[in-house]
């Protein structure tokens, strides 16, 4: 269990939505893997049409949306976004997701910090998306966001935690969540976010893009739980030299 | 002339007949960001085994990068009228062709049967008539579609900047403008007379349009009127020169093949399907972000074995003569080009679904951009 944007929640694998083949797959994913948080691009809440349903219809009432901003390339079309957002999915959770480029797709951390605190004001559940910079995390502290998602490596990538001493400081630092979003590409790269300290993972690509992202969402949340659980327990220190006892500490302890 | 345009031209002659071996394209393959090397290399690849190959990591990047998902649109020709005269082309000029022009009611109902038919991206297409088919028509056009569809763009001749930002204004957020060959001399060749002869106006055209608000332009060549690899390579060079000068813009690109339409001219080359199949898979490894988009002008076959590897959007349902929608017509007769893939939308929709990707048709909804 842990707190969240003021939610009490059981699952710390949060799961987008944008490259699922199948919308049904959220409620499975809802009710055989846990998953109760789901990230929505609202530039895709599209009408129904006669071949497609809107994602919204697919995400069970219990669960929770978190709207997605991305397509946004400034803070004015971010908080356009988010309005439009909560206006069709009645959530209050944004996930702030501004890029200056579509060829790379990383995070733009003035834009992001200009639109955060416009949606603080606002009454915005405010989830930035950033890279993993202190300053700036501590920063969007600061003005009232509920948790910062650092980036574990570039969107999209699969290369896991890339950058873990970035990362380190922004979870030992802020007070806040952490959530490791983007780059986690397996399971066991999730689990290392766990250990690491995140409070949650949000994963897209990896699941939506496998071969049974069903089973796959099950395996990130085992895995997911797994970091957790060590987490708590306190992991052990790798030792960088062996500790077998020597005659010489005798001498050097006296 | 544009940078790119040179570069193009420098690789292909330095690269004429380099046939990297099976040991080079894998090593060009592990990387992660190929040169403008590897790409002009890449296109003298002519052995089955290493064009699968590539495919297998072009199928990859498109997963990584766009999910298994594929967007829908369909084309609405809103009128035929047009000055040029492509000696390619059954609607130019001085061919002896019924002229039509769809009136906004006309307009209203092909739209509303579009949108019956699950459609909800359209792309407005015009040939070349400022007079027949002003800006002022299409801009009129554009706003009665953006009240029916989440997502409409324009295929129409080049406009001014402030034309563009006009339409940008109303909600239209893409632009798709084919080169037709970036080969110059060719090109004049090819377009002997009526505005189309101005190259760089048109070459320039997505860069007004992103420049004015666009959110999109797809670009390409009509692969066929000239040398292919070097129209690929130009196209290739056209997009990521868009990419860098526009970097939050969607840059899609598509490789149209030739088809005969209404007239005797025959293409000085033609492209064959694994030459096709390689184009579009060199595209995705050199431009992993790039749209791939693929008309009806190809068979279903093809098109059902491209959407694995390369495909991000894809018409469906297409009807290629003005009023196809609404009024039931002969479908070759007056279409600018064959359509190959015949099928209705409800088709292509279950045929992705089979694949296990999720048909889309909503890129931006309406609102979160432009107006
Ligand atoms: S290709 Fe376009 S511009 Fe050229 S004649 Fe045909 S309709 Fe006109």
């Amino acid at each position: 269990m842990f707190e969240i944007g003021g939610k009490i929640l059981k699952s710390r694998l949060f799961v987008g939505t944008g490259k699922l083949p199948d919308y049904s797959l959220i409620e499975k994913m809802y009710y055989e893997a846990g998953v109760e948080v789901f990230a929505v691009a609202v530039r895709r809440i599209g009408p129904n049409t006669r071949h497609t349903r809107n994602v919204l219809e697919y995400i069970p009432k219990d669960a929770v949306v978190m709207v997605n901003t991305s397509g946004a390339q400034d803070h004015r079309e971010a908080v356009k976004i988010a309005m439009i957002g909560r206006e069709l999915t009645n959530s209050d959770w944004v996930k702030v997701e501004i890029e200056k480029d579509t060829k790379y797709l990383f995070p733009d951390g003035f834009e992001t910090l200009k639109a955060c605190e416009i949606l603080v004001k606002e009454g915005f559940k405010v989830f930035p998306y950033i890279y993993p910079d202190l300053n700036l995390a501590k920063e969007l502290e600061q003005i009232g966001v509920e948790a910062v998602m650092p980036l574990g490596s570039p969107i999209g990538t699969n290369k896991g935690i890339g950058c873990e001493v970035l990362l380190k400081p922004i979870i030992n630092e802020v007070k806040i969540p952490v959530i490791i979003d983007a780059g986690i590409g397996r399971p066991s790269h999730a689990a290392q976010a766990m250990e690491m300290g995140a409070d949650a993972v949000l994963i897209n690509t990896a699941i939506a893009t496998s071969a049974d992202p069903l089973r796959m969402a099950m395996a990130f949340a085992k895995a997911v739980e797994a970091g957790r659980l060590a987490f708590e327990v306190g992991i052990l220190k790798e030792h960088e030299y062996a500790q077998a006892s020597s005659p010489l500490e005798d001498f050097i302890g006296g | 002339m544009n940078g790119f345009l040179k570069e193009a031209e420098k690789l292909i002659k330095e690269y004429k007949d380099y046939v990297p071996s099976h040991k080079e394209v894998c090593r060009i393959l592990e990387k992660e960001f190929l040169t403008k090397e590897d790409l002009a290399k890449l296109l003298n690849v002519s052995s089955k085994e290493d064009i699968m190959l590539m495919a297998k990591k072009a199928q990859k990047l498109t997963r990584e990068n766009f999910g298994k998902v594929v967007l829908l649109y369909a084309p609405l020709y809103i009128a035929n009228y047009c000055q040029n005269g492509c000696v390619y082309c059954g609607f130019s000029y001085s061919k002896n062709y019924k002229r039509e022009k769809l009136s906004f009611e006309e307009i209203e109902n092909e739209l509303e049967k579009m949108k019956e038919e699950g459609i909800d991206s359209v792309i407005i297409l015009t040939g070349e008539d400022r007079i027949n088919s002003s800006f002022e028509y299409i801009e009129k056009a554009c706003s009665i579609a953006t009240e029916f569809m989440s997502e409409v763009s324009i295929e129409v001749y080049p406009l001014y900047e402030e034309e563009y930002r006009r339409l940008s204004n109303i909600g239209v957020v893409g632009i798709t403008i084919y080169q037709e060959t970036y080969q110059k001399d060719n090109y004049q060749k090819l377009h002997p007379f009526g505005p189309k002869k101005d190259f760089e106006f048109r070459l320039n055209a997505p860069e007004r349009a992103l420049k004015a608000g666009f959110h999109e332009a797809c670009v390409g060549p009509l692969l066929g009127l000239s040398e292919p690899r070097k129209d690929v390579l130009c196209a290739i060079l056209h997009a990521e020169h868009l990419l860098e000068k526009f970097p939050k813009a969607e840059i899609s690109i598509s490789f149209p093949r030739f088809r005969s339409a209404g007239t005797d001219f025959v293409p000085s080359y033609t492209v064959s399907d694994r030459e096709f199949i390689k184009f579009l898979v060199i595209a995705r490894l050199y431009l992993p972000r790039v749209g791939i988009v693929l008309s009806t002008r190809e068979s279903p076959l093809l098109r059902d074995a491209l959407l694995d590897v390369c495909i991000t959007k894809m018409s469906a349902g297409s009807k290629t003569t003005v009023g196809g929608y609404a009024k039931e017509k002969d479908e070759d007769a007056g279409a600018q080009f064959e359509v190959e893939d015949r099928r209705s939308v409800s088709e292509v929709v279950d045929v992705i679904i089979k694949k296990g990707l999720r048909p889309e048709f909503t890129n931006w909804v309406k609102g979160v951009k432009g107006i």
